[in-house]
């Protein structure tokens, strides 16, 4: 016989408990990865941004 | 076999869902601090990544979350017995003073390692040591001891502009300082006028507040005293390398007004205020509020203004 599980009103305050750390640790890391993106500046995530093809292959060759 | 729970007796105290540690944080002091942050991060004279900006003001919101954590915690004796805090989340025993303990730790710490790392040491250091003032310096010592409780430990709400200030430009400037000492002077006004109408409350629970020691008479003549003193304060800013015309002009009013309802206060006999249950003191206190709002936002505004058509040649004296 399937079991009848009513929810309590606890349940609810820790669903919201719970969803809420949730929220603010994804807030967090959404946070500190916007910040870290902007002070590494314009070039972040692509030092050579703006080199031609060519130009990023003697880099590369020179690293 | 059936799982029917009888739940609807449930024994014991509740839990504390997400609404009471919010609570707990005092989300209307945090609202003030993030504005008047906001305008200290806005009027600066320097340019900031909206990012950077919202990182700021996030952990100087939960530095100020923190600190009212702690207060709560510390203060959960008197509050359980003060019709005004009486619902507060330690006090409904919502949420066990140990958690609001280490959630006021916790956020402190996280806030001003945050703020050190998104803007700098300075405003970190600020952050921390405004903690430090309320937490300990207002709540554990002064306010329990001495009826200039407020008027010292008020020092803790005035620091916010100064933190978003140094946020963006790394220092303290005069201009920082005078907005420090507008909210500075602004806080024995907005308290006293509500420990007026509060008195058999904090009385009741040995709070050392003005009208509890000194009694009526003298509260009302310090409220005026230093509605009066805000006059040149709140209005040097606007002669600051923040300032500008529509501060002046909002600065100029909104202190006169401010002045104006303080004398009506002054002018009131405790039997007076009696008659028509505190009705200008509470006046006085609405008012309060919203002449901060008033002034800082009036702050922003002219910093908009200076975006928008650049500098206008208005006079800088400080």
């Amino acid at each position: 016989m399937a079991g009848l599980q009513k929810e309590h009103e606890i349940h609810t305050r820790r669903r919201g408990r719970n969803l809420g750390v949730l929220g603010m640790l994804v807030a967090l890391a959404v946070l500190l990865f916007a910040v870290t993106i902007v002070k590494m500046g314009p070039q972040s995530g692509n030092p050579t941004a703006g080199a031609t093809w060519g130009e990023s292959l003697m880099n590369w060759a020179r690293e | 076999m059936t799982d029917i729970s009888s739940q609807s007796g449930y024994e014991g105290r509740p839990e504390a869902g997400l609404s009471d540690y919010v609570q707990l944080m005092k989300p209307r002091v945090m609202s003030l601090v993030i504005f008047t942050a906001l305008a200290g991060i806005v009027a600066a004279p320097v340019d900031v990544h909206p990012v950077l900006t919202l990182a700021s003001i996030i952990c100087i919101a939960v530095g100020a979350g923190a600190s009212g954590a702690l207060n709560m915690w510390w203060d959960a004796d008197i509050d359980a017995r003060m019709a005004r805090t009486i619902g507060r989340p330690i006090s409904a025993g919502a949420v066990e003073p140990g958690e609001a303990m280490a959630l006021g730790l916790g956020l402190s710490i996280l806030s001003v390692a945050m703020l050190s790392i998104f803007a700098n040491l300075l405003a970190a250091g600020l952050l921390a040591f405004t903690i430090f003032f309320y937490a300990v310096i207002y709540t554990m010592w002064l306010k329990r001891w001495t009826p200039q409780n407020i008027v010292i430990g008020g020092a803790a709400g005035a620091f916010p502009p100064m933190i978003g200030w140094a946020a963006v430009t790394g220092e303290i400037t005069v201009t920082s300082c005078l907005l420090f000492l507008v909210i500075f002077l602004w806080t024995p006004p907005h308290f006293w006028a509500l420990a007026l109408f509060r008195k058999e409350d904090y009385a009741g629970v040995g709070v050392p507040m003005l009208p509890v020691v000194a009694g009526e008479a003298a509260t009302r003549r310090q409220i005026f005293v230093y509605a009066a003193l805000l006059l040149p304060i709140a209005v040097a800013p606007a002669f600051s390398a923040a300032g500008g015309p529509i501060y002046l002009a909002v600065a100029l009013w909104a202190t006169v007004r401010f002045a104006r309802e303080a004398w009506l206060v002054r002018q009131r006999t405790a039997e007076m205020a009696e008659a028509d249950e505190y009705a200008a003191e509470k006046r006085l206190f609405v008012t309060s509020i919203s002449y901060l709002f008033l002034i800082f936002g009036a702050l922003m505004a002219d910093a908009l203004l200076r975006s928008v058509i650049g500098d206008f040649g208005w006079p800088v004296w400080f």
